[in-house]
C-alpha cells in the first residue's frame, strides 16, 4: 500500500508557487557550482513494518509463544549481536545484504522508535511522522521546513519524489518538490515535430508563466508546469545513466537507480523520497516464506545495491539513508497468520559516515503487567526514542541546519548518536 | 433548458437509457481495443474493464450516475491488484465490475453495485460494501473470526467510509471488527473455470462473536450503545445494527455533505459551515438519501455562485473523459487513455489506499502534468484532421481560430498575456491558413489549452 494522501498544506499554495517557479538561469546555481553535497535518502516503508520480523529479539521466550507461525527460528536469524540492556538480536534472513552494512559499521539500527498515545492509523501515523508533530498534522512536512529555511534561490531539483504525490514530509510553504517516478518518460511530447514541436514547447512555456496571485491553484499548475518544463533537459541527463552493479527489477530498484543517477549526473539534490509498499502485513505475514520475506528482499537487495553503487563510486561518505515506518505492528499474532497495527517501530540508518550499530532497547514481549517496555496491555511495543531525535540528529549533523527551528522544539537531547 | 431542467434531468435520471455498453464498438463513438486474440471482454479482463468504463463516462445519458460511481469508488476504494493476487484476473475482475447478465446467477460487481446505489440510500450502500466479496477480502474480512478477530474492515468503515477519525476510540475499532466476525466469501459456478466462476458473500455463524459488544458511541435510537448478545445464527443483525448507528451518527452527515460539497462546488476554499448543516440535515432528515443531499446541495445558491465554478481540481479521469468530449472521439480509441491515465496518478480499480486518491493539489506534480500535457498531444495529434476541418471557417487569422478554439475548449479564461502567446504560437511562421498550416498548428493550439493550468479545473 502507499500512503500519502494529504491536504494541502493550508494557506501556503501562493508562496509555494513562486519558489516552484523560480527561473531557469538562477536554476542552474546549485549545478553549476558543482560541488557534490550531502544529501539524505529517505526510504519510507509504507503500511506499517512489523518491525519484530526485521530485528528479531530471538531468545526472548514470549517472541515464539506470541508469534507460533510467524517467528523466525533462533538458528534462521542473521546474528548482530545484543544490544545495550543485553537482549540478542538478529536481522531477518532475507537481510543478508543489510547484515554485511552493518558488519562493515555503516548501519544504525534504532530501536523503539515512536511517540506518545502512537497513532494506529496508518493515515494520522504517516501524517505525524511527516510534520513531525504529534497533535497537529495538517502543516507542513519537517523536510519541507528544512528546504524553506535554505538560501533561495533554489535550484528546482533541490529535492527529488520518485512516487507520484508530493509526500507529507516534503511539504514545504514556499518550495516545490518535482515529482520524477522515471527518468525515461519525463518527457515533453508533441503532435508536431521539429522546429513545429519546439515553437509548442516554447509557447507552453510562456503560458504557462501565468501566475495569478489572485488565483493561487491555477498559478499552482503553472508553477508546476514550469518545473517540469525548466527540469526536463536535466532529468534527462539522468535517464542515460547506466549503473555498473545490478538493482533489482523492482519499483524500488528502480528509484534507487534514478537516485544514484542524480547523484552522478551531480544534479545536486540535497533530499530524495523513495517509498516501497505492502507493508500492512494483516494476514499471511509469512516469516520464513511469503510476503514478508518477499518484502525484505525488495527492501534489503535494494539498499544493498544502492550502497554498493555509490560505494563504487566513491560517493558514499555524501549520503545518509533513512529507513522508517508510521508504526511497528501489535506484538501477538492475529488468526489470519497476520499483525494488526501497533506502536513502537526501529528506525535505520545507512550511509559511509553513519555510526553503525545497535541503539536503544529492544522490547521485552513478556506479558508481565508492569512491563515498561510495552503499552496498550502489552499488545503493542512502547517507544523509547523519541522519532524526532533521530530526525534532529539529521538536521544538524548531517544537513547542517537547525533542528529546533525545523522541528518546532528541541529534541537533541534524546538523539541517538548515530552522525 | 431552465438550469432548474437541467438539474432535474442530470438528477432524476432513473428514466433515462442504460443502453451505452450497446454503442461499443460502433463507429460513431470513442473507439476500444480489445486484447490480441480476445474478444472484448469487460467482465473479465480489467484492462477491457476500464476501457468499459470510460466508455460509459463518455457517452452514458447518465452522466451523474457515472460521476457518483467515481465518487464512491473513490470513497470505499479497493483495489484489484490484491484481488487478483489472490483469485487470479478473470475472478478479480468481476469482483470489481462484474455485470450479471455475463453470467447466469452471478451478483454486480462493486463499481455496479456502487452506480446501483449511487444516489440512494447511504446505510445500504455501506451494508453493501460490507458483503461485498471483493470488500471482504480488500480488508481481510474473511480471516476475522471470533477466536482470532481482525481489526482492518472494522477500523476503516468508522475512519474512512462514516465517522471519521475522532469519533470513535480504539477500543471501538476492536469492538467492531467482533460485529463482523463471520464474514467470509465463497466461489460459486464451476471452480475449475475461472471465467464460469465468481465470488459471493458468505456469512458463517460459526466464526462469529455471540457475545454482546459495547461502543461509545449510539448504537440505538434510544441511546443504547450495547449490541445484545445474539445466537450465532442471527449474528448478521450486529452488522445491521451497527451499520445503521454509523450512518444514522450526525458526525457521517457532516462528513458526507463535506465531501459532496468539496466535489461539486469548490473544494479551494472552506466550505460554508451553514450549507454543511442543512446538507447534512437532507441527510439525516430524508432516511440517509444520497439524492436528497445532491438535490439540496444543486438547489443551493452556493452551488450557481460563478465564484465556485472552476474551483476543483479535475480528476484525471475527469479530465481524460472532457479532453475527448471536447477534441473528438473518432477514430480513437479509449485504450489510449490507459497509459496516461496511471501517470497522471488515477488508475481506474486501482486506488493506492483504501483511503482513495490524493485529491485536489495532489493530483498535481511535474510529472503527472507532463502525463496530462502529453495526453493532449496525443488526442490532438489523433484528431488532427478533425480539428484543422473545424477550423477552416476561421482561418483568414489567428485571431479568429484562437476564438473559435477558446469556444470549443472551455476553462475558467486566459489573461491577454496568455492569449497573446497562443497568437503568437500561431504566427510561429508566416499565418497563410492553408490546410497544412492548419493541419499543424490547431492540433497544437488545442495541447496548448488542454494542457494549460487554466483547463485542468472543473
Amino acid at each position: 500500500m502507499n500512503f500519502s494522501r494529504r491536504q494541502f498544506v493550508k494557506g501556503g499554495v501562493t508562496a509555494f508557487t513562486f519558489g516552484f517557479a523560480a527561473p531557469q538561469v538562477l536554476c542552474d546555481i546549485a549545478f553549476a557550482q558543482g560541488v557534490p553535497s550531502r544529501n539524505l535518502v529517505v526510504v519510507y516503508l509504507s503500511g506499517g513494518n512489523d518491525s519484530l520480523s526485521t530485528v528479531i529479539p530471538y531468545r526472548d521466550p514470549f517472541y515464539a509463544s506470541r508469534r507460533p507461525t510467524l517467528a523466525v527460528p533462533a538458528g534462521n536469524v542473521l546474528q548482530i549481536g545484543t544490544d545495550s540492556s543485553g537482549i540478542e538480536l538478529g536481522l531477518h534472513p532475507r537481510l543478508t545484504g543489510l547484515k554485511s552494512i552493518f558488519d562493515g559499521g555503516r548501519l544504525a539500527i534504532v530501536q523503539r522508535t515512536g511517540y506518545a498515545n502512537q497513532s494506529r492509523s496508518h493515515f494520522t501515523g504517516y501524517d505525524i511522522w511527516g510534520t513531525a508533530n504529534t497533535t497537529n498534522t495538517s502543516g507542513t512536512g519537517w523536510l519541507g521546513r528544512y528546504l524553506d529555511l535554505i538560501a533561495p534561490p533554489l535550484d528546482p531539483l533541490i529535492a527529488w519524489n520518485t512516487v507520484r504525490e508530493t509526500p507529507r514530509p516534503l511539504m514545504a510553504r514556499t518550495v516545490g518538490v518535482p515529482a520524477i517516478t522515471s527518468p525515461a518518460t519525463y518527457a515533453f511530447s508533441s503532435p508536431n515535430t521539429g522546429a513545429e514541436a519546439a515553437f509548442e514547447r516554447t509557447a507552453q512555456t510562456r503560458i504557462s508563466s501565468h501566475l495569478p496571485v489572485d488565483r493561487p491553484h491555477v498559478a499552482f499548475v503553472n508553477s508546476t508546469t514550469q518545473a517540469a518544463l525548466g527540469t526536463l533537459d536535466r532529468v534527462a541527463t539522468v535517464a542515460t545513466y547506466r549503473a555498473a552493479v545490478t538493482y533489482p527489477n523492482n519499483g524500488f530498484g528502480q528509484a534507487l537507480t534514478a537516485v544514484a543517477g542524480a547523484m552522478n549526473k551531480q544534479i545536486g539534490t540535497k533530499v530524495f523520497w523513495v517509498q516501497t509498499g505492502g507493508f500492512d502485513t494483516h494476514a499471511a505475514q509469512g516469516a520464513n516464506a511469503g510476503a514478508y520475506v518477499n518484502l525484505m528482499a525488495t527492501l534489503g537487495d535494494g539498499l544493498k545495491a544502492f550502497y554498493d553503487d555509490l560505494n563504487s563510486q566513491g560517493l558514499l561518505n555524501n549520503t545518509v539513508v533513512l529507513v522508517y515506518s508510521e508504526f511497528g505492528r501489535r506484538i501477538t499474532e492475529n488468526g489470519s497468520a497476520g499483525t494488526d497495527h501497533g506502536a513502537g517501530g526501529n528506525m535505520m540508518l545507512l550511509g559511509g559516515l553513519v555510526r553503525g550499530g545497535i541503539y536503544g532497547t529492544a522490547p521485552n514481549l513478556s506479558m508481565d503487567p508492569s512491563n515498561p517496555t510495552l503499552e496498550n496491555n502489552n499488545a503493542d511495543v512502547k517507544w523509547e526514542t523519541d522519532f524526532r531525535g533521530v530526525y534532529a540528529k539529521i538536521v544538524d549533523s548531517w544537513l547542517g541546519s537547525n533542528s529546533v527551528t525545523v522541528l518546532g522544539a528541541d529534541y537533541r537531547a534524546g538523539a541517538p548518536n548515530v552522525l | 433548458m431552465s438550469i432548474d431542467a437541467v438539474i432535474d434531468r442530470l438528477l432524476n435520471y432513473e428514466s433515462l437509457s442504460t443502453d451505452h455498453d450497446s454503442k461499443i464498438g460502433q463507429p460513431e463513438y470513442a473507439g476500444i481495443t480489445t486484447q490480441a486474440g480476445q474478444p472484448f471482454s469487460p467482465n473479465t479482463l480489467i484492462n477491457d474493464a476500464r476501457q468499459r468504463w470510460l466508455f460509459r463516462m463518455i457517452h452514458s445519458q447518465r452522466p451523474l450516475e457515472e460521476k457518483m460511481a467515481l465518487f464512491w469508488h473513490n470513497h470505499f476504494a479497493t483495489a484489484y491488484s490484491k484481488l487478483a493476487g489472490a483469485v487470479g484476473q478473470e475472478r478479480a475482475t468481476r469482483l470489481m465490475d462484474n455485470d450479471p447478465s455475463s453470467l447466469a446467477g452471478s451478483e454486480p460487481g462493486m463499481i455496479q453495485k456502487l452506480r446501483q446505489f449511487a444516489t440512494g440510500s447511504f446505510p445500504g450502500m455501506l451494508l453493501a460494501m460490507a458483503k461485498d466479496p471483493a470488500m471482504v477480502y480488500w480488508l481481510d474480512s474473511q480471516l476475522n473470526t471470533r477466536t482470532r478477530p481482525q481489526e482492518n474492515f472494522g477500523r476503516e468503515i468508522m475512519e474512512l467510509f462514516s465517522l471519521g477519525i475522532g469519533n470513535y476510540t480504539e477500543q471501538d475499532v476492536y469492538t467492531a471488527a467482533r460485529v463482523f466476525t463471520g464474514f467470509n466469501w465463497q466461489v460459486i459456478g464451476d471452480r475449475a473455470s475461472t471465467t464460469q466462476s465468481y465470488y459471493s458473500f458468505l456469512y458463517r455463524p460459526a466464526d462469529h462473536d455471540t457475545n454482546a459488544k459495547e461502543f461509545t458511541f449510539p448504537i440505538y435510537p434510544d441511546g443504547g450503545k450495547v449490541i445484545p448478545a445474539r445466537a450465532a445464527a442471527n449474528g448478521e443483525q450486529d452488522a445491521l445494527d451497527f451499520i445503521l448507528a454509523l450512518a444514522r451518527n450526525p458526525a457521517t452527515g457532516r462528513r458526507l455533505a463535506t465531501r459532496l460539497y468539496k466535489f461539486f462546488v469548490n473544494e479551494t476554499a472552506e466550505p460554508d459551515q451553514a450549507l454543511i448543516s442543512s446538507l447534512s440535515n437532507a441527510y439525516l432528515g430524508n432516511n440517509y438519501s444520497i439524492k436528497a443531499v445532491l438535490r439540496t446541495l444543486f438547489d443551493s445558491p452556493q452551488f450557481r455562485d460563478p465564484r465556485n465554478f472552476h474551483q476543483r481540481y479535475s480528476w484525471p479521469a475527469e479530465f481524460v473523459v472532457r479532453a475527448i468530449k471536447e477534441t473528438g472521439w473518432t477514430g480513437f480509441t479509449v485504450n489510449s487513455a490507459m497509459t496516461p491515465m496511471t501517470n497522471m496518478g488515477q488508475q481506474l480499480f486501482e486506488p493506492p489506499d483504501v483511503n482513495g486518491w490524493e485529491l485536489g493539489p495532489g493530483w498535481i506534480s511535474t510529472s503527472s502534468m507532463l502525463a496530462r500535457m502529453n495526453f493532449s498531444s496525443t488526442l490532438a495529434a489523433n484528431q488532427r484532421f478533425n480539428l484543422a476541418r473545424d477550423a477552416q471557417p476561421y482561418r483568414q487569422t489567428p485571431e479568429r481560430v484562437l476564438e473559435y478554439a477558446l469556444s470549443r475548449f472551455r476553462t475558467m479564461g486566459f489573461t491577454t498575456p496568455q492569449t497573446n502567446s497562443m497568437i503568437e504560437y500561431l504566427r510561429s511562421t508566416a499565418w497563410t491558413g492553408a490546410d497544412a498550416q492548419l493541419q499543424q498548428r490547431v492540433p497544437g493550439l488545442t495541447r496548448l489549452i488542454v494542457g494549460s493550468g487554466e483547463y485542468q479545473f472543473v
